[in-house]
């Protein structure tokens, strides 16, 4: 199933987006952090954990959700936001902790939560798996239209949150779909130290449900396999466990030495990104003209960059503004 | 002493750890990316070069499996030192952690001990937001079979390892990030200090008055010591006298340290970065006022982490934490309130 031409480009748009993004949040998150990298330091403080070389899987996946669909992400969310349709400016703000941010600066860069188009993550590991079981099981309970995706790291498969919520979703049929983004790191260890089976996508056999792997960060492949387990869950069919071979080209967070990578590694993933792979087979293979490409990705950026303005130039909370908001 | 060896808290964990290892083949660790990574506080650097992967193991991120391993590795005669990441990842594992760790040598009537150390990261100040910036003291401490240590300095860091490990019950080890020495944190000076090359311990239990004074009493644990040093250097070019108190264990609690300081200052500080209401300022307070009502010349202070979740934006954790200045601010309000009657 090859997507649609404007679905296509709305792909290529959002991978460029995200990328965009992440390089603009690479520089400014290391404003004020040299010579000395202090986390503390520079407009945006904290952990930052970026996307770059992930995004196929959440275009891939997205391009089959509605903003009534639901998303719980991680702490590495950047992709799957902007693929869900959050809104840049008010994330970007988020990033930077500004008063007019998603949260009002409350949540930061690991917390980002978009009611809008029903967005939300934790920064604890395999955590947005229960809320996204929750999700479905109450779209099941209202009769409402809707599924759940679950996006998890490799690393979370071992988590006992992933488990119990496969067997949940399993047991109730529930209208989810857990994907997981195998970049085979999970900050320093490895994925086959770490997991006792090479794929995770064969633990689903274990819940009764189907499971797929998808190696080589295809975001054509991604978008087929996803599509079909989207379309079974609508259909009241019960959950899917997709496993996505996806590459981490950034550190585990900013800062991160590496020194854990096996020398070539790096060269290797930076030969395969996406982005430029995907470029080349829309000219081949689907009929886009360099020209066409070049207005979908100036698009792209001029919207980056107009969020990440409107998160500069936005005034920061009031200090006291954090002894508000803790109920509702 | 200028030519004094100064290490960092996570260098002192890390060698305390490593001259545990070398003479008990009992000793091993593991956590998630303590071994190639060393930690990512750098608390467990070295180990695993020195002494193999079998006894110092990465894990998966698979906490109330490891956590629970490591006690019944303790029990069946082990002395596993395994790390929690973050302190606030303690939600995927407490079951491990109060209901079996602190809990089975009491079922057991003393048969099972469980001498095991948990050792894990705390504070914030760096804007890492709401799930990885707590300090829970209060929550650890709350609940019975456990003991908790938590250093302000490499001397104490070294000492309390050594001593947590030998241990014949299991401690929580909270180390403070703000302290660990980790440039990428920011780096607190003044927990980086004389650790002797031997092996030593530091009493579990035991406060250390950080500096003597006559006027105020500052409690407080880890990070809050430093802030309540600066705060009191600061009170003394204002005619103030404050004494500081390290609490290092919060249990056992040396309330006879704290009770005999304010015994003598008349007046009473806690600093707490973890929560304000139903943790360990509460109870330092409670401490002094079961016994020493009397002695107090002001009523009780405590400049605590507000019933808030830790916010992300620095404008707003930073209004949030306590500081030097608002300890300051406090103590010269109670020094200057009229004696209580
Ligand atoms: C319960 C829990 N344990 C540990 C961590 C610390 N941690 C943050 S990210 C990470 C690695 C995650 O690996 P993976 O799930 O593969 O995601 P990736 O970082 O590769 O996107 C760890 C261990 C955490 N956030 N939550």
């Amino acid at each position: 199933m090859t997507p649609p031409k404007d679905t296509l480009a709305w792909m290529y748009e959002k991978m460029v987006a995200s990328r965009h993004f992440e390089e603009e949040i690479e520089t400014i998150y290391m404003e004020g952090k040299t010579p000395v990298f202090n986390m503390a330091n520079g407009p945006i403080p904290g952990e930052m954990h970026l996307s770059n070389g992930q995004e196929p899987v959440a275009v891939g996946v997205c391009a089959h959700l509605n903003p009534e669909d639901v998303v719980t992400a991680t702490h590495r969310p950047h992709h799957q936001a902007i693929a869900k349709g959050v809104n840049l400016k008010k994330m970007a703000a988020e990033i930077f902790g500004k008063a007019t941010g998603l949260s009002g600066g409350r949540g930061g860069h690991m917390h980002i939560f978009d009611a809008d188009v029903n967005f939300a993550c934790s920064g604890i590991i395999a955590q947005g798996m229960g809320p996204a079981a929750g999700a479905a099981l109450s779209r099941k309970l209202q009769g409402k239209p809707g599924v759940a995706i679950s996006f998890i790291g490799e690393g979370a498969a071992n988590q006992g949150a992933f488990h119990e919520t496969l067997n949940l979703a399993a047991v109730w049929k529930l209208p989810m779909v857990i994907v997981i983004e195998d970049n085979a790191w999970g900050i320093s260890v490895a994925k086959e130290t770490s997991t006792a089976i090479q794929c995770n996508a064969d633990r689903a056999a274990a819940y009764g449900i189907p499971g797929h792997y998808i190696p080589g960060n295809d975001p054509l492949k991604i978008y087929e396999v996803a599509g079909e387990a989207i379309e079974r869950a609508r259909n009241g069919e019960g959950p899917t466990l997709i496993e996505i071979e996806t590459y981490r080209l950034a550190g585990h967070f900013m800062g991160d030495a590496e020194g854990y990578r096996p020398e070539g590694e790096k060269d290797a993933l930076f030969a395969k990104d996406p982005i430029p792979n995907l470029r080349q087979l829309l000219v081949a293979e689907h009929g886009f003209a360099d020209a066409e490409l070049d207005a979908i990705e100036a698009k792209a950026r001029g919207e980056v960059d107009e969020a990440i303005a409107f998160a500069r130039q936005s005034p920061d909370p009031k200090p006291e503004d954090a002894l508000t908001a803790v109920f509702a | 002493m200028e030519n004094e060896r100064k290490l960092t808290i996570a260098r002192a964990m890390a060698e305390a750890t490593a001259q545990e290892m070398r003479i008990d083949p009992r000793v091993f660790v593991m956590g998630e990316d303590i071994a190639d990574l060393g930690g990512v506080f750098g608390n467990t650097r070295g180990l695993a070069e020195e002494f193999g992967k079998e006894r110092v193991r990465d894990t998966p991120i698979s906490e109330t499996g490891f956590i629970g391993a490591a006690v019944g590795a303790a029990q069946d005669g082990m002395r596993p030192v395994v790390e929690l990441m973050f302190v606030d990842f303690f939600g995927v594992c407490f079951d491990a952690i109060y209901n079996l760790m602190a809990k089975n040598t009491y079922f057991s009537g003393g048969k099972f001990n469980v001498p095991m150390v948990l050792m894990t990261s705390t504070g914030g100040g760096y804007s890492d937001a709401g799930q990885h910036s707590q300090c829970l003291y209060g929550s650890f401490a709350h609940l019975p079979g456990m003991k908790v240590v938590s250093p302000s300095n490499a001397y104490d860091a070294k000492g309390l390892m050594t001593a947590a490990i030998r241990d014949p019950n299991p401690v929580i080890y909270m180390y403070h990030k703000g302290l660990q020495g980790m440039g990428w944190l920011g780096t607190e000076k003044g927990a980086i200090v004389h650790v002797p090359e031997e092996a030593y311990e530091v009493e579990i239990g035991k406060a250390k008055i950080a500096r003597e004074g006559r006027d105020v009493t500052i409690v407080s644990i880890a990070q809050g010591v430093h802030h309540g040093l600066k705060a009191a250097k600061v009170l003394a070019e204002q005619g103030i006298s404050a004494e500081v108190v390290d609490l290092r264990s919060l249990v056992p609690l040396d309330r006879d340290t704290i009770r005999a300081s304010v015994a003598k200052t008349g007046r009473l500080i806690v600093v707490d970065e973890d929560y304000h209401s139903f943790g360990v300022s509460g109870e330092i307070i409670a401490t002094v006022t079961e016994s020493n009502l009397a002695d107090l010349k002001a009523p009780p202070r405590r400049i605590a982490y507000p019933d808030v979740p830790i916010p992300f934006a620095r404008v707003m954790e930073q209004h949030c934490l306590p500081n030097a200045d608002k300890i300051v601010a406090t103590a010269r309000a109670l020094c200057q309130a009229p004696i209580l009657a």
